[in-house]
Formats: C-alpha cells, sequence, structure tokens
C-alpha cells in the first residue's frame, strides 16, 4: 500500500489560535502532544528544539505544553531526537514518552522496540510516536546554501521556512523569497535517496501538509494507541476535521508523492545493489 | 510439536517423532495415562539449557535475572538449567538442547578451551551470549602481562574456534531481548530468531562500524539510533552523524546492531505493531 497500513485519514487542524500562530501546517504534532501531556497519556515528549545556532534544531526533553509549543515548526535539518529517548527516560525520569520522529527516526525506535539487543528498559515506556512526512532532509550547509547563497539573505533574517508547492519557502519579516525545489536537489544527505517511506509508515500517527489545504494537515492514523489518543483529542475539542472527500489538493496528491519516493529511490536501490553496495532494504 | 524437535528440524537435525503424536487412548482409558502422557510432552517441551561462564563480567546473566517478573515462572516451568555454575548443582556438563556462552575465549587457559568444545560437542545450539563472547567486546583490548595471570593474553569471540547458532550481542543483552529471545525459543519462532542467526557471523563491533559501514557506504540519515543505544555513551551526534569516542568505546557492536540501516526486520515490526 502506497501510504502504508492505516485505520483512518482525515485532514484536520488545531484549534488553538496560539497552536495556529506559530505551528508549521495544522499544528497537530504540537496538539497532540501537549494533548497527551495535560491527559497524563504521556510525562513529556522529546521534540526537536531550538538550538544554540538559529534554524539547527536540537532534540529536547518537553515536560510542559509551553516548551512543546515552543518547538513547533518544521525544521529541515538533522535533530538525532532518538539519541534523547533514553536520556528522558533515565535522566528525567520519564516513564510514559512521547516523540515525533522522521520515517528514518521512526525505524530507527521501531527497531529498538522489537529488537532491544542493548537498550534496557526504554521499548514499553514510548507511548506515543508521531510520524512526519519527509521526502529528504539537508544538512545544515545545504540551507545555509539556500538562504545565504540562492536567496542572497543571512539566516538570521529567516522567521519560517516552508517546503511546498514545488518550492522552498523563506519568510521573513517583510517578504517571501523561494526557490524551485530542483534547485535543492543534491543538496540533500544521500542516506534519503534509499529510503522508501515517504509517509511515516510505522508511526502511531501520522502528519503532514501534503493533501490538505494551507493552515491544515493530513492526519493518517495507524495503530490502535495512536488512533485512540488522536479520537481523544478530537473529542476535546483539540482539532477540527474535514473529510479527505471534501479538501483540496486531496489524497491523490499525498499519493502521488508517497508512489514517486517509492519508485525514485527503488532506483537508487537497485543501482546501489548492481554495485554490490549494501543496502538494508 | 516439542521444541526439541522443532530445534532440531530448525538446525536440519535427525528428530524421532516420539511422544508427540501419542496414540488416542481409548474411550473409558483416559485418566491416569493420558495425564501421564501430557505430563511427559510437557516435560520434553522443557529446554535443557546450560550456562557456560566463560571471559566475561556475569553482566549477561545478571541482566537475565533481571527479568524479575517471569523469572520465577521461566526457571520452575519453562526451562531447565541443568549446568552452569551457581545455577546449578552438577559437575559433569549433560547433553544439553541449548548452552548459553557467556564471555571470550582465553587461548592460554586450557580449562576454558575445554569447557567451549564440550559444549560444542554437548549442546544443540550454542548461543554467544552477550557481546564478549560474540564480538570479543571490551575484552578485545587485553594484552597481558597482569597479574594473577600474565600468560593470559588472548581473548577471541566463541565463534572464532566453535560453530555458533545464535548470537545475543549486548554489553549486556538488554533484559528484555533475553526474555523475547526464550519465550520465541519456547515458542519456536524461528522468524523472530533469525537475527540472532543471522548476528553469530558478526564477530567483531566496533563503534567505527558506524563510519565504515553506514556514513561511507551512503546510508547514514542522522537519526540518533546508535547514540541512544551505546551502552558507554560512546557515540554523540555531531552535525548529524555519530562522533565515537574511541576511549569509551568497547567494541560491543551494539550502534551497528541497532542502526536501522544495518539490518531491517520489516515483517516483524509490523506484527510487532498490529500493521
Amino acid at each position: 500500500m502506497v501510504l502504508g497500513t492505516y485505520k483512518e485519514i482525515v485532514s484536520a487542524r488545531a484549534t488553538d489560535k496560539q497552536i495556529q500562530k506559530v505551528s508549521q501546517d495544522g499544528g497537530i504534532v504540537t496538539g497532540l502532544l501537549a494533548f497527551a501531556l495535560e491527559e497524563k497519556i504521556i510525562e513529556g515528549a522529546v521534540v526537536a528544539g531550538p538550538g544554540k545556532e538559529l534554524w539547527k534544531p536540537e532534540p529536547m526533553v518537553a515536560m510542559t505544553a509551553d516548551e512543546i509549543i515552543a518547538a513547533a515548526g518544521t525544521k529541515y535539518t538533522f535533530s538525532p531526537n532518538v539519541m534523547m529517548l533514553k536520556k528522558a527516560v533515565r535522566q528525567y525520569g520519564i516513564e510514559k514518552l512521547g516523540t515525533v520522529a522522521i520515517p528514518c527516526q521512526t525505524m530507527g525506535i521501531r527497531k529498538m522496540q522489537s529488537y532491544p539487543f542493548g537498550v534496557r528498559f526504554l521499548a514499553d515506556k514510548i507511548k506515543l510516536l508521531i510520524g512526519i512526512y519527509c521526502m529528504e532532509n539537508f544538512p545544515f550547509a545545504s540551507l545555509e546554501t539556500f538562504v545565504s547563497e540562492k536567496m542572497g539573505i543571512s539566516t538570521d533574517l529567516v522567521e519560517k521556512m516552508d517546503i511546498g508547492k514545488g518550492k522552498l519557502w523563506v519568510y521573513t519579516q517583510d517578504d517571501v523569497l523561494s526557490i524551485p525545489l530542483k534547485e535543492t536537489h543534491g543538496y540533500e544527505q544521500s542516506g534519503c535517496n534509499v529510503c522508501l517511506d515517504y509517509v511515516a509508515e510505522l508511526g502511531d500517527v501520522s502528519t503532514g501538509s501534503v493533501g490538505s489545504p494551507d493552515g491544515w494537515s493530513t492526519v493518517i492514523t495507524r495503530t490502535d494507541g495512536g488512533d485512540t489518543i488522536f479520537k481523544q483529542a478530537i473529542d476535546a475539542g483539540i482539532f477540527e476535521t474535514k473529510d479527505m472527500a471534501d479538501v483540496k489538493p486531496g489524497l491523490g496528491l499525498l499519493e502521488k508523492l508517497s508512489a514517486q519516493k517509492k519508485e525514485k529511490n527503488q532506483k537508487t536501490i537497485d543501482k546501489r545493489k548492481e554495485m554490490g553496495l549494501p543496502v538494508p532494504f | 510439536m516439542s521444541l526439541i524437535s522443532k530445534i532440531k528440524r530448525f538446525l536440519g537435525i535427525e528428530t524421532k517423532p516420539a511422544n508427540e503424536e501419542a496414540k488416542p487412548a481409548k474411550s473409558g482409558e483416559v485418566g491416569a495415562s493420558e495425564q501421564e502422557v501430557e505430563k511427559v510432552a510437557e516435560e520434553n517441551a522443557k529446554p535443557r539449557i546450560g550456562y557456560i561462564h566463560l571471559s566475561g563480567c556475569t553482566g549477561d546473566v545478571m541482566s537475565l535475572s533481571e527479568n524479575y517478573d517471569i523469572l520465577a515462572e521461566l526457571l520452575t516451568n519453562m526451562v531447565d538449567i541443568v549446568y552452569g555454575q551457581t545455577l546449578a548443582d552438577v559437575w559433569e556438563m549433560p547433553e544439553m538442547d541449548l548452552a548459553l556462552v557467556e564471555g571470550s575465549v582465553c587461548l592460554q587457559d586450557e580449562h576454558s578451551l575445554h569447557e567451549l568444545m564440550e559444549a560444542r560437542e554437548k549442546a544443540n545450539m550454542v548461543c554467544a551470549f552477550g557481546s564478549c563472547a560474540a564480538t570479543g567486546c571490551f575484552t578485545r583490548y587485553s594484552r597481558g602481562g597482569q597479574q594473577a595471570r600474565p600468560d593470559h593474553e588472548s581473548f577471541l569471540p566463541i565463534a572464532d574456534l566453535i560453530k555458533v547458532d545464535c548470537a545475543i550481542p549486548g554489553c549486556p543483552p538488554s533484559p528484555e531481548i533475553i526474555a523475547k529471545t526464550v519465550v520465541a525459543l519456547i515458542n519456536g519462532d524461528m522468524d523472530y530468531l533469525q537475527p540472532m542467526i543471522d548476528l553469530a557471523g558478526m564477530t567483531e563491533g566496533c563503534g567505527c562500524d558506524l563510519q565504515k559501514y553506514v556514513v561511507n557506504q551512503a546510508l547514514c540519515i542522522g537519526c540518533g539510533t546508535c547514540a541512544m543505544s551505546c551502552q558507554t555513551r560512546a557515540v554523540d551526534m555531531t552535525s548529524g552523524r555519530p562522533e565515537v569516542n574511541g576511549d569509551r568505546c568497547v567494541k560491543c557492536g551494539i550502534c551497528y546492531t541497532q542502526c536501522p540501516r544495518s539490518w531491517w526486520p520489516e515483517e516483524q515490526i509490523k506484527k510487532d505493531l498490529g500493521l
């Protein structure tokens, strides 16, 4: 299945105005983690928080809704969230943990849960894993190239970055700049080119903007746990939802992009195999 | 089918269909005899496990004992520990279904060599239990010249000397992976055990595996799983790539074992998640 195994797909956004203001799209990750914290489904969450340098995120353990909201928004470079999971349990004493992860990070977490060879008493503490759609990720130096060289402004001025409608967008206080996505090709980390997962097929819940209108996100519920938590949040009024059939551009676009990623990267995998290079998939 | 037959069948060893297909008792004759058959079948289903302690720190068997909630049930009803210092009052090594070998083997220690060879002869399956037995781990740094035995210099993963059927790396392996492995063995879940069987071939481990087999191979995605799993905190993430502190690395091989880009058990994960 091109979107992985799932229970339901809806278009949704957080109703909280404060979350809407800071979130990348529909505020699903921020809203759901904050809800899970408040309902004590989780005691803390590992998120990509602000780092020392602007746009260079660092994994952090958020223990309050405010800390989660402060970490809202997509960062298009590395934040090795998985490494913080153990710290969250050992050093913060968290027994019920939530986190947000791109597909490859989801894979590291799920493999650890099924085969915890060297990882002691962590697997069963992860109660909510929110996956986000991901086509590729960029080294920080690549982002610098896009913003400083191709767009000609300092990264310090950037207030938001976004990918959509075939372009990489950069928002400053009084300007909107963009470059075609084509110009970013070759700047992604090459490990992304063998990945067949666009829609975080192993998340409890997966989400991303693709398929939904501006300011909304497409939410896929997958596991029993993820489905239950998301429905609880809807019932509590945290999210408003729309049927995917009623929104533009709709599910077709999500399916198309997922299929494209699989097809393109399968070619890379085949080529690697021809060359005798290792591929885990 | 009893566990022994399953293991033997899996390893391609001839197995007798004894006990498992007991003749149906005539009606009216049920009772004592049927119970007896069940009892025999049940006894046969308990794998006979031996524990062989070579050059390791006992951490692996301590990790096993951290399965408090299932340990009593495990030791009383699920397995028979038939051999092992501190675990069984036995001098002669008996026949075993499974030998768990903890520790690497010291070439200068005649007793260890003998014990390992005997275990291979007496056990249907030999498991490298913990990273010392699997990869050599910390003992890879040994150079001899220390009291009380300055001649004890050379320590090897057991697969360098004998055929090893499966490995559970870890320094130590987590209590959960030990429990999961034992349960899979008892259920004959060979799908779950396949990675352990494959890992029997991994007799070298090091933090530098991350650079050689992941980063150099254009496979690293900077997820941080290696840094999370390192049991000595030797791995940190710098600019989205693992950076290994060689002074802290014990060569257990766990960072590479846990990396989602080394091997990928997709079917098992989906099964575990109900997807």
